[in-house]
């Protein structure tokens, strides 16, 4: 028998039918970025929300413009400001209840501190003194994170633990779009999705990711979209509609609570300041483009809505605007103390018991200390 | 200090009992990994857990390292106990990044508030004929990485007060599985209840006066091979297992070079920046005037882990121990 005998012999049996396991077009977000602010929709906002939207948002904007202040004046080594995306930091510290947990990335601080924790122990990171200046149990805030998008599946573990041990908790997990070209985003999206976890993902697509721009991170029709190949539910907001981010984060907290799983919300915004001070915004992005954006800003969107509803008079903003420069002067006058630091704490937290290793170390540092102690100037002190 | 009773047939399967223990003991601990489920894992090393603990508690994940640790990072966020399995040692690689940016150094950043007690299996090491990315010996970077514990069993009953101690750390720790040894049923398996102690002690294999073999993990019967061995030259050597690569018992192995004044340090990793530079290092620095030779490594050669059917040319075997031992005839040769 030839070799084509034999194949024409031979008779495969048919694949089984291929079902898709879910219909993706649920899955899928919307066209348009939903909106909630100059809407039909805005007619039905709760009038208390969008107040203290408001007012969270002016303050976020002040801490903002204080934190880059203090860089400049060395006080902080780096601050990445948040400034034009303050609708979705505040709403993502809003949504949540007390026992849920915010994991955040290095850029939100103002989440952090609109969560609770104390303005000056949540610049820590950035001002230099310690990694995270906050005990993450307080507030149930993790520490900021700086490897992009590592603290995605951390948010998972948490949820998938909580839910073990039958907890009402739901983690909201804080990348940005270039985090989302990152393996560990991949992984934390597919383990919350195979797992049903508690979780809500909120992608901060500010455009850039330090100089390079969105197009050249992916090429997916929107960021949401990928949710759909995890089988999860994307939805695709405008990310300087503070009404309707918060909207959207609500419905995937409540989704995840009642047991639906995991949401990728990708929320459309802009960083109308450099990545940090040491970023030169000028070398990759026109002015005319900042200003379109200066023109959609988070809080003139929703004072025009609160003006045109009769919920906002002079008055009312001249005291988000001192509540907010109250802050401002209190964060001022703490950061411009010397932090009082113990050069013995390098040794306090590497393990629940220090090696051998480390307490020859510890006593090596001590003795040096106490050598230049003796022959430091009356009063002088080693920084 | 608690005992248990262990009368394991082979390493593999006092790992299991360690795991079966652990569980039982402490609703806390969950295990996860590639595999670890239903089909008890690779190596079964977590045979029957699954169906024992049901899969909330042993757990089959998606294939990914990094997404494996980093939730388990979660999850000892929350009040858990993770055990997670890297099932080969070269396969951990993409979780690194968890391991050295967050595991390591969580309770550091949050100044103590935040302790991560994971246990992190990976069998490691060559001898078994494994294809590439089958038998790395990665120690030394996990060594490198302050705030991780680094064990490694060579016994079968440290296999399990080892493991046994590794999970009831309040740090995380590395838990090195020397695959060759997995179905070993060795000479000193003890009849008496196994001591489960914190981790960090070096132990003291065989006793001898001419010199000391430091070593650790799949090395160890190889080393006390090469021990009975160079009794027919006329060297008797001691053995010292150090069990813990990081805490590192210096008392022990500095004890011992103390007494014999020649050491040899031996392991399958390789010899450049691994583990036995520290080793001699750290014994040169606080026995040098006891030394009557220089410290010296016997080690893989600083290539790829070589392909199977070469590998006995770069393992460390008796031969390659006993011409080290020889060249510690300083005074002979100068």
């Amino acid at each position: 028998m030839t070799v084509m005998e034999q194949r024409g012999a031979y008779r495969p049996t048919p694949p089984p039918a291929w079902q898709p396991r879910t219909d993706p077009a649920p899955l899928l977000p919307d066209a348009e970025p939903y909106r909630v602010l100059g809407t039909e929709a805005a007619a039905k906002a709760d009038p208390e929300l969008l107040r203290t939207l408001y007012a969270q948002l002016v303050r976020g904007r002040r801490y903002n413009a204080q934190a880059t202040a203090l860089t400049k004046q060395g006080r902080l080594a780096v601050y990445p400001s948040t400034t034009g995306q303050e609708a979705c930091e505040i709403a993502a510290a809003l949504v949540l209840k007390e026992q849920d947990w915010l994991f955040p990335s290095y850029r939100d601080t103002l989440a952090v501190v609109a969560r609770g924790v104390d303005p000056v122990e949540a610049l820590t990171l950035l001002r230099g003194d310690w990694h995270t200046g906050y005990d993450p149990y307080e507030h149930r805030v993790a520490p900021l994170c700086t490897p992009l998008a590592t603290q995605l599946p951390h948010a998972v573990g948490l949820a998938h633990a909580a839910r073990l041990k039958g907890d009402d908790v739901v983690a909201l997990a804080m990348v940005g779009d270039g985090g989302t070209s990152e393996g560990d985003f991949h992984e934390a999206l597919n383990f919350a999705a195979v797992w049903q976890a508690p979780v809500v993902f909120l992608v901060q697509n500010n455009g850039f990711a330090i100089s390079v721009p969105l197009a050249k991170q992916t090429a997916a029709p929107s960021l949401a979209h990928k949710a759909v190949g995890y089988g999860m539910p994307g939805r695709l907001v405008d990310g300087n509609d503070a009404a309707a981010v918060h909207e959207v984060l609500s419905d995937a907290v409540r989704h995840a609570r009642a047991g639906g799983g995991p949401t990728l919300v990708e929320a459309i915004t802009y960083r109308v300041d450099a990545h940090t001070n040491a970023d030169d915004a000028t070398r990759y992005r026109g002015d005319a483009e900042v200003e379109t954006w200066r023109e959609h800003d988070p809080i003139q969107l929703l004072e025009r809505e609160l003006t045109a509803r009769g919920l906002l008079d002079e008055a009312g903003k001249q005291a988000a605007r001192d509540a907010a420069e109250a802050m401002a002067a209190d964060l001022r006058a703490h950061m411009n103390k010397d932090p009082a630091l113990d050069p013995m704490d390098l040794f306090a937290h590497v393990y629940a018991e220090p090696t051998t290793q480390l307490r020859d170390q510890r006593e090596q540092l001590r003795a040096e200390l106490e050598a230049a102690a003796e022959t430091a100037p009356e009063g002088g002190t080693h920084r | 200090m608690t005992t248990v009773a262990v009368k394991p047939a082979t390493m593999a399967q006092a790992l299991t009992r360690a795991l079966r223990d652990a569980m039982a003991a402490d609703p806390a601990v969950h295990v996860m990994g590639e595999d670890v489920g239903t089909l008890g894992g690779v190596f079964r090393v977590t045979d029957g857990l699954a169906k024992e603990f049901g899969e909330d508690r042993c757990t089959d994940t998606p294939l990914a390292e990094a997404g494996i640790l980093g939730t388990a990072v979660g999850m000892a966020m929350y009040g858990l106990r993770p055990v997670v399995e890297m099932q080969f040692d070269a396969f951990a690689y993409p979780a690194f990044e968890q391991l050295i940016s967050h595991v390591s150094r969580m309770r550091n950043r949050t100044r103590g508030r935040m302790p991560l007690p994971i246990t992190i299996r990976v069998p490691y090491g060559g001898g078994i004929g494994g294809v590439e990315h089958h038998s790395d010996s990665s120690e030394a970077y996990y060594m490198a990485t302050p705030g991780l514990h680094v064990v490694t069993p060579a016994t079968v009953a440290d296999a399990y007060g080892l493991l046994r101690a590794a999970i009831a750390s309040d740090d995380p720790v590395v838990f090195l599985e020397p695959k060759r040894l997995y179905w070993s049923k060795d000479s000193w398996n003890p009849e008496e209840p196994v001591p489960v102690e914190p981790i960090g002690r070096a132990v003291v294999r065989r006793s001898g006066r001419s010199a000391t073999l430091i070593t650790y993990g799949p090395s160890v019967p190889v080393c006390m091979e090469a021990a009975e061995a160079a009794r027919a030259e006329g060297w008797d050597l001691e053995v010292v297992d150090l069990r813990s690569l990081v805490p590192f018992d210096d008392e022990t192995v500095c004890a011992s070079v103390r007494r014999t004044g020649r050491a040899v340090v031996v392991h399958e990793s390789g010899s450049f920046g691994g583990p036995g530079g520290e080793i001699a290092a750290r014994v040169t620095e606080r026995c040098f005037h006891y030394l009557e030779a220089p410290v010296l490594r016997v080690a893989g050669f600083d290539v790829p882990y070589p392909p199977p059917m070469l590998e006995r040319h770069h393992l460390p075997g008796v031969d390659r121990i006993l011409d080290a031992v020889g060249r510690l005839q300083w005074e002979a040769e100068s």
